[in-house]
């Protein structure tokens, strides 16, 4: 993993960020800046508001306030929520990626496993059926997928095969910035394995930024730079990963390290 | 000359909220400056804080008070304050850090956990499996090894492993916590060796070293821990 320590402006500041929906508050006034190369994970339980977080980071949802700005790559940092609906569209299907949980959510099942990678680089621009088709195969190749499949539905997909598509699908546009939502979880633990594994190893060599969302520390530990631990919406911990998770400082943080069932 | 390590007024105590908010205080205003080319080795009854205060220096515990400069890039850096960035870039660079413990990933064959380091720091693939393999072989790692994940390794293996990585990239700095524990006769005289081509260098080193023989081979100074327990 490489950090981009030279670097002098981060990619994606947060600020103040607020989400409600009806009583509850979602994520209560959430700062913090990700830098070029750097992998933050987002830990806590299920509705401690890190998807919430994600969502409204990922301008897939609107935060009810507080700004996200996001350094484009010839116009510096632009505010997301400011931004034309075109142009929001247009870093979501190339700068950004998004690994779904399910990841049925990231493809299209109806069509071929190669027509799911070669789509994100036709809305690049790309017309060249057969240059689409060699960047296709070279990507099934590098998420570990059988290239002989490239023709093969979706359906036809293992869920970790599945999982490994959907990466190739958000990555073959050379994304600055991914976003991941438990992208290991639902998959049978030697599965993960390998998954995570890849993962690293593309988020390294490819320079990429990540958000990470887990509630698996294991995960966090082996993907993530950084930690904020998230509880009833607020961030209440944060540091370098091997910092929160071998000296907690907070009740909840030292809780959920300690619910840990070592193996 | 300019220290490599200065630790000033720190203290450190755990608090622990899932036993009903108990405060463990482990030791409190201590201070130790470490030179360029010292090997001081840190002593003290168990539980004093001996590895306690090794991972401070490391950032890896978060001291209830007090300043850790380490020298990076020729000044002074306060790791304790430093933001994370700044800390990964220190630790990539100038920190090295030995556990007791390695932390093995699936999948990662031994040969490129160890010459992960050196690859951090820009060393070119072939050059860093090279001096990887280089440092296993002298660690006495069977050839046949290199290229397996240690996760199925014995424990001294694994601990080869661990300290063929914190020295295949020469830090400024190295902080090691028994480093000789686990390994036989032949290995501690390795490592003995490893740490006298470090010191040699230039290196500033920070040790416990449990094993006699070892601490009597390369051991500058001793810091005893007591004067400062909390306890």
């Amino acid at each position: 993993m490489s950090v981009d320590t030279q670097a002098d402006a981060p990619l994606l500041e947060v600020q103040g960020l607020s989400k409600r929906f009806g009583a509850i508050q979602a994520c209560r006034n959430i700062s913090f800046d990700l830098w070029p190369g750097e992998v933050i994970g987002i830990v806590g339980e299920s509705g401690s508001g890190k998807t919430t977080l994600l969502n409204c980071i990922s301008a897939r949802l609107a935060p009810d306030s507080g700004r996200v700005l996001y350094r484009t790559r010839h116009e510096g940092p632009a505010d997301l929520n400011g931004m034309s609906e075109p142009a929001r569209r247009m870093l979501m299907r190339t700068d950004w990626g998004f690994v779904h949980q399910d990841p049925r959510e990231g493809l299209r099942m109806r069509v071929s496993a190669g027509a799911n990678v070669g789509e994100r680089l036709m809305a690049l621009g790309a017309r060249h059926y057969g240059n689409i088709r060699a960047e296709a195969l070279d990507w099934l190749g590098m998420v570990e997928i059988d290239q002989t499949r490239v023709d093969d539905m979706p359906r036809t997909f293992s869920g970790g095969m599945l999982q490994r598509l959907q990466i190739a699908r958000n990555l073959v546009t050379r994304p600055r910035l991914v976003f991941m939502d438990e992208p290991t979880g639902g998959l049978d633990v030697s599965v993960q394995a390998r998954l995570l594994d890849l993962i690293r190893g593309l988020v390294a060599d490819l320079g990429l930024s990540a958000v990470v969302v887990t509630h698996d520390l294991a995960v966090a530990r082996m993907l993530s730079h950084r930690l904020m631990v998230m509880w009833r919406g607020s961030v209440v911990e944060t540091g370098l990963t091997d910092q929160v998770l071998d000296d907690p400082h907070h009740p909840y943080t030292q809780l959920l390290v300690s619910s840990v069932l070592q193996p | 000359m300019n220290p490599a390590i200065e630790v000033r007024n720190l203290s450190k105590e755990f608090t622990l909220h899932t036993q009903g908010g108990t405060v463990l205080p482990v030791f409190r205003n201590l201070d130790l400056t470490v030179s360029p080319g010292e090997c001081v080795v840190l002593g003290g009854p168990s539980g004093v804080g001996k590895s306690t205060l090794i991972r401070c220096m490391y950032a890896n515990y978060r001291p209830t008070g007090g300043t850790i400069a380490v020298r990076h890039d020729g000044r002074p850096a306060d790791i304790v304050s430093a933001p994370p960035r700044q800390v990964i870039d220190v630790r990539r660079r100038t920190l090295g850090y030995v556990s007791q413990f390695l932390r093995t990933i699936p999948r990662v064959p031994a040969l490129d956990i160890v010459a992960e380091p050196l690859r951090a720091v820009g060393v070119e693939a072939a050059e860093a499996r090279a001096r990887a393999a280089e440092l296993l072989r002298r660690l006495r790692i069977p050839e046949r090894l290199f290229g397996l994940p240690p996760a199925t390794f014995s424990g001294g293996e694994q601990q080869r492993v661990n300290i063929a990585r914190g020295f295949a990239h020469p830090y400024p700095i190295l902080l090691l916590d028994e480093p000789t524990a686990s390994l036989d006769a032949a290995n501690r005289e390795t490592v003995v060796g490893l740490v006298r081509e470090a010191l040699d260098r230039g290196a500033a080193i920070v040790a416990i070293l449990h094993d006699q023989d070892a601490r009597d081979a390369v051991a500058t100074r001793l810091f005893d821990l007591s004067p400062y327990s909390a306890m």
